[in-house]
């Protein structure tokens, strides 16, 4: 029988004191009664001899000293996990909320999750194929990558975000494929246009929903990701499902951790954000990847937004330390009005030269993309002279540039948000547009490649 | 040592709290709870000791044992190394695997080097021979391109008493050795060294060789010595761990240990994967059988992180003194640092700049003066260690606390640029702020070994990459019109240089190594075209009309040349004086007098290159073999040979009539 602790000592923003408690590991589940008889869960963040440390993820408001009473579970937070999660919508704390009764476990898991030994790791190398141009041919991705968007407040990501969603697939293949959503803090009808989405098309029977809303505790947003990766482990490593995991919006993952620590009057690291973000960042983002011998995989797309559009905030910053490159939105782009608006030079996929080439989308991939990159870049820089200069002082070959600059940006980067294109065919409007350049400034793509492809 | 044990009191995070261990000594590990992890002691506080835990702690409880071991963290040293992959605490992770799965469980209790395997041991010393601390008792074939040579542990002298030849684990006694008190030491090929304690050598001496990776910018601009201390700081996505990866694969290090200290396990998981297939370009043989590989990935216990950088480095020491050259890279040195500032941020410590500990300087410091050239202990031997660390500062900001500390003690800085990384100009090393201050040491070297007036080439390039930036800045702001044509051409060789010599593409076979003397034949043939260009437009000619087009898409090929294949330079350098020679108006074709063959109108290159083949090599010679001689050659027939005499004649004359036309005036 678990003892109940009546013994808090102190109450400070979502932390519980608790006195004189015996047998408590550190990492243990507690349920705390308040003097309404609500139930809380929470989480032991620091024991030891007589004091234990305790979150609360629905935080404390209503609790008080002498009438809370807290048991120890004798447990880490755990997830109940079977197939028949499939289509199912839960809370941030993995609490079925569609009013479809509890999930039948075919298993337990602890949500906190082990870290996958890099020696059973399989490199990803699959492309996957969503569409999206600046996407696919700029910045691949490939199954088993974690490739965070980088947004701002306003800018389309959940747009975006869906459209993936709605187009990936490993082309030639027809494979199980779910996705695992988690929402952090986002509002009511963000998760509603993802699940209107999801209906849509018919994938809200093979997507598995964790919705933590802009009103619920914030604190609970801690535990969401690791819910949602939980769930997606399982599905991929036990049921051979390449799950795609959506966890949006990682900011407001962010900011609770920073709350947490403020309470615990930690020492501050950057811009008050605690200094073992990046390791806290990591044991989220890490949970992403291909394990050899196993047919599933994760795919891992967080959203974030960046305070203030900036890209060395620590949110993105650490973010991008941690994950296989970044999709980055630009708000210049969005009032030119380019949908989407994907900057494609900042942004990057790390795993791209892998997964490209011959046998996976085609010989000059890497060749024509460079340089597109190369070309768009000087265009770029061209622009910018003109702005100080006027147009009539660049030379006739920036003008060039300049010119294919715009182009770039409103036809190639441009599509509509139901408009998916072949690899071929993100690959055949870059050698389109290539043309506007003259052929000696082409460097990057070699002569043969010129006569197969710029027709 | 009898075990003493004590009892936990407090658990937060990988810290843990015990009491109760009597005499234990700081650095000393200890297993911790139920399941005994492994973990280290970090602080005494009377009767208060802090441990730093190796694995999660999640489940333990106050009450729980902890028990002493009597050594400090050590790392298995002996056969076995090379090709393995460790975590930060030395467990090979294949052998973690087998124990706990696809993921890593706690309490996995791999041992670092594989006890049953036997080694085919050869004595190298004989009964009776006088040994001491670092002398070679005897080799192992451990990889066909690594030999371990099985030397005296530090601190231990006298003569050899028993040794045989044979088959042995690294536990099997090979050896014995009677010291001067007359106690015997019995020797095996594993020897423990603790990590954080420097091995000791006889003496550092100055490095003088570079450290050569075929990496362009690297080698040519900012060279690292054998011996020597490099950082390569940079935002995320600048191209870090690329450049470590390269150096990993193409440096001519005779071995080299690769450190992923908190980044990704994708990395590690490349890296594996790649390196038995890629041939070491030095040896032939599968780059993993010169390779050793510590991960300790973002997601791995943080306070094994910390220990990943002394695991590594104190095993690079230890082959180091072997004799041989051995390279190290740790990606990232910054999440070291994170490490140290968290465990000393829940130690309740008193916080330095950002959170880190105060003694972050004195930590980077005993790091990087790890490395260098030593004589070693024992023979006549020596071996150096290169560290070269990256260091990933929050938003790339430069004056971030672990920058600043590298920067005091290395001597290259490899700065990366946002701005190239995301324009794809890779590897983003920005030769404007990078610099190498081992240029003096290893000039006799270059000037030797790679080709004369290296360091001349090298600074004229650098200047003209500097006068473009003051160019650029010119065009910004009253646009290109205003230039001179000399300035113009600065501008374009300072862009050949950018894109056809300094950047290299990592990824593409043909270009991801460059051989150092192709790199020299690569700038000097640029500077060479700077060099006539100026002298063209100094004649009185104009940039416009010089029509390089052929030309300058042979320079931009000049990376894809096979290495040390002269020739191909050779023809480019004519080419190059070809073309101006031609172009120079006719009053002026001084420059093409003292080459030996000039261009001929309505000759092709191939003809050409046929009459140089066969020795035709100045326009005497072939006047002086007739349209007959030459209408044999293969390839030219009656008609060539024919305009080839005519046409030499023309020129000769034309050239008399010029120099005519200069004497007159
Ligand atoms: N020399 C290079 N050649 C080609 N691509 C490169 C090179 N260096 C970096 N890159 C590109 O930049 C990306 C990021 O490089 P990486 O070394 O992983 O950055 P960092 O370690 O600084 O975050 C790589 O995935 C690759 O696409
Ligand atoms: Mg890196």
């Amino acid at each position: 029988m678990k003892k109940e602790y009546k013994t808090v000592r102190s109450i400070a923003g979502p932390l519980f004191y608790v006195e004189k408690v015996q047998d408590v590991a550190y990492g243990e589940i507690a349920r705390v009664r308040l003097p309404s008889g609500e139930d809380r869960l929470g989480q032991v963040l620091e024991v030891s001899d007589d004091v234990v440390l305790l979150q609360l993820f629905a935080g404390t408001a209503g609790a008080n000293l002498d009438n809370s009473a807290v048991k120890f579970l004798g447990k880490g937070l755990e997830l109940a996990v079977s197939s028949e999660m499939l289509g199912r919508v839960f809370d941030g704390l993995g609490n079925p909320i569609d009013g479809g009764g509890e999930v039948i476990a075919e298993d337990r898991k602890d949500v906190s999750g082990l870290a996958i030994n890099p020696y059973a790791r399989s490199y990803p190398d699959e492309f996957i194929q969503t569409g999206i141009s600046a996407i696919d041919a700029m910045n691949t991705l490939v199954r088993g990558q974690k490739l965070p968007v980088f947004s701002g407040s306003g800018l389309p990501h959940n747009q975006i975000t869906a459209q993936i969603a709605r187009q990936a697939a490993v082309r030639g293949k027809k494979e199980d494929f779910c996705v695992v959503f988690a929402a952090m803090g986002i509002t009511f009808e963000e998760a509603d246009f993802f699940r209107k989405d999801f209906e849509k098309t018919g994938a809200i029977e093979r997507s598995v929903m964790f919705l933590n809303l802009a009103d619920d505790p914030a604190i609970e947003r801690l535990a969401t990701p690791k819910m949602a990766l939980t769930a997606a482990e399982f599905l991929a490593f036990e049921k051979d499902y390449h799950v795609l995991v959506i966890m949006t919006n990682m900011t407001n993952y962010a900011e609770a951790l920073r709350e947490v620590s403020a309470a615990r009057k930690e020492i501050p690291g950057r811009r008050g954000y605690p200094g073992y973000m990046y390791t806290d960042l990591a044991s989220i983002y890490e949970r992403a990847g291909r394990i050899k011998d196993k047919k599933g995989s994760i795919t891992q797309i967080p959203v974030l937004t960046m305070p203030n559009d900036d890209k060395t905030h620590p949110i993105p910053d650490l973010t991008g330390y941690i994950t296989e490159g970044q999709i980055i939105l630009s708000r210049e782009l969005e009032h030119g009005g380019v949908y989407p608006p994907i900057d494609v030079l900042p942004s990057l996929s790390r795993l791209k030269e892998k997964g490209i080439g011959e046998g996976k989308t085609r010989d000059d991939h890497s060749a024509v993309t460079s340089q597109l990159f190369a070309a768009y870049a000087r265009g770029k820089q061209a622009k910018e002279l003109a702005v100080i200069l006027g147009e009539e002082a660049l030379s006739d070959e920036d003008k060039k540039f300049s010119k294919f600059a715009d182009e770039y940006e409103n036809s190639y980067v441009a599509q509509g948000e139901y408009e998916s294109r072949t690899i071929e065919e993100s690959l055949d409007l870059g050698w389109e547009l290539l043309k506007m350049l003259p052929r000696e400034e082409l460097k990057r793509v070699k002569d043969e490649q010129i006569d197969k492809y710029m027709k | 040592m009898s075990e003493t044990k004590g009892k936990i009191i407090k658990i937060s995070g990988p810290l843990v709290g015990a009491v109760g261990l009597k005499g234990v000594k700081m650095n000393e590990v200890v297993r911790v709870g139920k399941d005994s992890l492994i973990g280290e002691i970090v602080e005494l506080h009377g009767e208060k000791a802090s441990i730093q835990v190796y694995e999660e702690t999640g489940g333990i409880k106050p009450g729980e044992e902890v028990v002493t071991t009597g050594s400090s963290l050590s790392v298995q040293l002996g056969p076995g190394l090379i090709g393995s992959i460790f975590d930060g605490i030395q467990r090979p992770l294949d052998v973690v695997r087998n124990e706990t799965g696809d993921f890593i469980a706690r309490g996995a209790k791999a041992q670092g080097l594989d006890r049953k395997k036997k080694w085919d041991f050869k004595a190298s010393v004989k009964k009776g021979d006088k040994v001491s601390a670092g002398t070679v008792i005897g080799t192992v074939e451990e990889t066909p391109t690594v030999q371990h040579r099985v030397m005296v542990p530090p601190g231990l002298e006298g003569e050899i008493t028993v040794i045989e030849s044979g088959k042995f684990t690294v536990i099997d006694d090979v050896a014995e050795i009677k010291d001067s008190s007359g106690k015997t030491h019995k020797i095996q090929m594993l020897q423990e060294w603790p990590v954080r304690k420097k091995r000791p050598y006889l003496e550092k001496v100055p490095p003088e060789e570079p450290l050569i990776s075929g990496q362009r910018v690297i080698d040519t601009f900012f060279p690292i010595a054998k011996g020597g201390v490099a950082c390569i700081p940079g935002p995320f996505g600048s191209g870090k761990t690329i450049v470590q990866q390269q150096l990993a694969k193409w440096t001519d290090a005779e071995i080299v240990v690769y450190i992923g200290c908190g980044e990704r396990g994708n990395e590690m998981t490349d890296v594996l994967q790649e390196f038995p297939e890629l041939e070491d370009p030095y040896s032939g043989e599968p780059l993993i059988k010169r390779t050793v590989l510590i991960a300790n990935t973002s997601n791995m216990p943080v306070a094994a992180r910390e220990a990943s950088i002394y695991t590594g480095t104190t095993i690079a020491e230890y082959l180091r003194d072997m004799g041989y050259k051995v390279a190290l890279m740790a990606d990232s040195t910054s999440r070291w640092a994170e490490a140290l500032r968290e465990m000393s941020g829940r130690l309740e410590e008193m916080p330095g700049e950002e959170g880190y500990p105060a003694y972050l300087a004195s930590r980077v410091a005993e790091f990087y003066e790890r490395g260098g050239r030593v004589k070693c202990l024992g023979a006549d031997r020596e071996g150096s260690l290169s560290i070269i660390g990256a260091v990933s500062p929050p938003g790339g900001d430069l004056s971030d606390p672990m920058v600043k500390n590298t920067l005091r003690v290395v001597k290259v800085f490899w700065g990366l640029d946002d701005d190239l990384s995301s324009q794809r100009h890779f590897p983003a090393i920005h030769w404007l702020r990078s610099y190498s201050l081992y240029g003096d040491a290893l000039r006799d070297y270059y000037e030797k070994e790679v080709g004369e007036g290296f360091s001349d080439l090298r600074k004229q390039a650098m200047g003209i990459l500097q006068k473009e930036e003051s160019l650029e800045e010119i065009v910004r702001l009253v646009g290109e019109e205003s230039l001179s044509d000399k300035d113009r051409q600065v501008l374009d060789t300072a862009k050949m240089i950018r894109e056809d010599f300094l950047q290299q593409h990592a990824f593409d076979p043909d270009e991801t190594f460059t051989h150092i003397k192709n790199q020299y034949r690569m700038i000097s043939a640029i500077m060479k075209y700077h060099s006539r260009a100026l002298e063209y437009i100094e004649a009185g000619n104009t940039l416009a009309d010089l029509k390089p087009g052929k030309v300058k898409e042979k320079i931009a090929r000049m990376k894809f040349y096979e290495d040390e294949k002269t020739e191909d330079f050779d023809k480019l350098d004519k080419e190059i004086e070809k073309l101006f020679a031609s172009s120079s108006s006719e009053d002026d074709i001084t420059d093409a007098e003292d080459e030996k063959l000039p261009a001929i109108e309505g000759i092709g290159e191939k003809t050409e290159r046929l009459l140089i083949e066969k020795g035709y090599d100045s326009p005497e010679k072939i006047k002086k073999a007739g349209v007959e001689t030459l209408a044999e050659i293969d390839g030219i027939g009656e008609k060539t040979a024919q305009k080839i005499i005519e046409q030499l004649g023309k020129k000769s004359a034309d050239k008399k009539q010029a120099e005519r036309k200069k004497d007159s005036q």
